[in-house]
């Protein structure tokens, strides 16, 4: 496509309409020099296209242009795209743009004989050379049909005045009404503009209305054939651009923090790759609209701009609840850092939703984009449809090197299965998938995290509880049963259970060696007084033996007395008493 | 200056083409025949000013605009039939 498209741009001559992804898929622009036909039903904004095709020609390309209206007149269409942005009446004064309102009142004219169109002709090329313009525009020309009898005479003459604008080299729009039917108009331009024609359209589907822009034809030119839809913003048109389809975006090995520094050590310990996208998806009141703030406000921390889409809630709401779990975004907002963009999904459809934050982001150029949740944009839409809609946003954010996480909503309670098949469509688009789930035990429910996929990276296969409280977000172990996982509650009492147990068995320890030590004291009682006991014997003993020497030395001192006294005659041989 | 006429009317014409030639005569030999003496008529041709174009809302040439009376009439065409110029300007026919 971009080889191709190059090639032609070699051979035929383009004219930029500046309107915001029309030049990429028309590879360039319009024709130059050459007619194209802008067609669709009233109110696709026919007009709005050729007149910032003008406008931004006269002010960006230097390229001055006629605009001539056969329906508003120059203060209507003044005003009219004035909410674009686009001073018209400046433009003018600058001589820039000239205004032609063509006014035809079929009941003040009567037709009588032959007649040509000379006087448009006239009036055009004095426009085109009082302000030397390049471009032009009719719209719609077709009100001549209308106004005028003898549509032979005006078919001739319409086809003579592209002819004409082609031989003065003006770059034409000419807006038709779509036709009934499969006619592309009601008048069958089609058949004189040949060049180069754009179908607008405007669909409703499910309430809600997109616009689409399709180049049917486009004479000598590659250019994107699919219906792509546009919006009519603040800045006018933009087309949602087909260079996102490319898949040549450059991979950064620099990696981001998500916020959660525990997050960040389950994501190989560096957080994710900047430029990679993220899905958090998991039931409601899982957190995820947390995760996103914290995320945000991680890249505000590192002092870069960060962007939050938000779908559910208003700006005030998000930071007033986030300052509940200890995140102040408030500081972010008023420097500038962050950016809370809120809005209703119904507002318009996911395209028209899309192609608003493709503006946003290119005007205010983040770093970091948090679209909170996807699951709503999504809502009541095929997967057909979103799958390459939301293709196209996740591509376009990566060729910005923006790093995007997007949380999804989904359906279904605790049923794993179910819980991980419902985002399958979107999952493949992401490079890493977080699953916040609600595990309900004991009474209480809480929030656990796993990573179920992380492209390129290290990461934990660990289940985490998360937790979010007035410190902020944290992820806490959960407690590994033999056979479940305990989280909330009975992690805590889970946890308590093991502290009592443990104190129990200390306490069990404690006693038992106070025992022994007392038992010891006991003995060492016991030994001091059997050694007292033993001690106060031998004293006895040593007594007795004493008394027993005095006892005999006594009566031996006793004996000798009475032998002394019996008259010791023996001069010392005293008879022994027993013997008579 | 001549005093105004009843039948103020202007012919826009780009150069001599022959549609123009015949629309001039045309009116010429119409407003003699109907309103000899009321009318005054003003050729304007566009090649040489361009910028009355839009004055008068000029699309088809030749084109004839009854500015007086009110309200303004346009008939576009080389004026070939005489009757509908006469409803276009609404005038009656003096020979009727």
């Amino acid at each position: 496509m971009s080889a191709s498209a190059t090639i032609a741009s070699a051979t035929l001559r383009k004219a930029p309409t500046g309107i915001t992804g029309l030049d990429e898929i028309t590879g360039g622009g319009l024709p130059a020099g050459r007619p194209t036909l802008v067609c669709g039903s009233a109110g696709c904004g026919k007009t709005m296209l050729a007149m910032e095709f003008l406008v931004r020609g006269a002010s960006q390309f230097d390229e001055p242009g006629v605009f001539m209206m056969f329906e508003e007149n120059a203060a209507e269409l003044t005003a009219n795209v004035r909410s674009l942005g686009f001073d018209l009446a400046q433009l003018v004064e600058d001589q820039k743009i000239a205004l032609d309102h063509v006014h035809i009142e079929r009941s003040e004219i009567e037709v009588t004989g032959a007649y040509d169109l000379e006087g448009l002709f006239i009036r055009l090329g004095h426009a085109i050379d009082t302000i030397g313009a390049k471009r032009v525009v009719l719209d719609t020309i077709e009100a001549l049909f209308a106004g005028l009898p003898n549509h032979a005479i005006l078919r001739a003459e319409l086809r003579r005045l592209f002819r004409w604008l082609k031989d003065r080299g003006m770059t034409a729009v000419i807006t038709g009404e779509r036709g009934e039917g499969d006619a592309i108009t009601r008048y069958g331009l089609e058949e004189y503009v040949a060049d180069c024609v754009i179908t607008l359209d405007h669909r409703v589907h499910e309430q809600i209305s997109t616009r689409r822009l399709r180049v049917l034809k486009y004479r000598g030119s590659a250019h994107g054939t699919n219906e792509y839809p546009f919006l009519i913003g603040e800045r006018g048109l933009s087309v949602l651009p087909i260079t996102s389809l490319r898949l040549d975006h450059a991979a950064p090995v620099e990696r981001l923090s998500t916020g959660i520094g525990r997050l960040d050590d389950m994501l190989g310990g560096k957080g994710v790759f900047r430029g990679s996208s993220v899905l958090v998806s998991g039931a409601p009141g899982t957190g995820k609209s947390s995760m996103g703030a914290a995320f945000a406000e991680a890249a505000c921390r590192r002092g870069e701009r960060a962007l939050l889409f938000a779908y559910e809630e208003s700006s005030a709401q998000i930071v007033r609840n986030m300052r509940s779990i200890g995140l102040d975004l408030e500081p972010w907002v008023t420097t500038g850092l962050l950016q809370i963009h809120a809005s209703r999904p119904t507002l318009t459809g996911l395209e028209q939703h899309l192609v608003a934050m493709h503006e946003t982001v290119q005007a205010f150029r983040p770093t970091v984009v948090v679209v909170d949740p996807i699951s709503n944009l999504t809502f009541e839409r095929s997967e057909t449809e979103v799958k390459p809609t939301l293709m196209r946003l996740i591509d376009f954010l990566k060729q910005q090197e923006i790093t995007s996480l997007f949380t999804s909503l989904t359906t279904g309670g605790n049923a794993t299965g179910a819980l991980e098949d419902s985002q399958v469509g979107v999952s493949s688009l992401m490079d890493a998938w977080l699953l916040l789930r609600n595990v309900e035990s004991n009474g209480e429910r809480n929030r656990t995290l796993n990573v179920l996929k992380a492209r390129g990276m290290a990461h934990s296969n660990q289940v985490r509880e998360f937790v979010l409280s007035d410190d902020g977000i944290a992820l806490v172990d959960v407690y590994l049963g033999a056979d479940r996982v305990l989280t909330g509650a009975a992690r805590v009492a889970q946890a308590a259970h093991e502290q009592a147990a443990a104190d129990l068995r200390r306490e069990d320890h404690d006693r038992k060696l106070r025992r022994l030590a007392s038992r010891r004291r006991v003995l060492d009682a016991q030994i001091a007084a059997l050694t007292a006991e033993s001690e106060a014997e031998e004293a006895e003993v040593t007594l007795a033996i004493a008394q027993e020497t005095l006892q005999v030395q006594h009566t031996k001192e006793s004996n000798a007395e009475m032998a002394h006294l019996r008259g010791d005659r023996n001069g010392g041989n005293a008879p022994t008493s027993g013997t008579p | 200056m001549n005093e105004p006429k009843a039948y103020e009317l202007r012919l826009y014409v780009a150069g001599q083409s022959a549609k123009s030639l015949v629309a001039f005569e045309n009116l010429k030999r119409i407003c003699e025949t109907h309103l000899a003496g009321q009318y005054h008529i003003e050729i304007i041709d566009l090649l040489k000013t361009p910028q009355l174009a839009a004055g008068d809302q000029i699309l088809a040439v030749p084109t004839l605009v009854r500015r007086l009376p009110e309200p303004i009439k346009k008939i576009i065409g080389d004026l070939s039939n005489d009757d509908r110029v006469l409803v276009g300007l609404d005038v009656q026919p003096r020979e009727a």
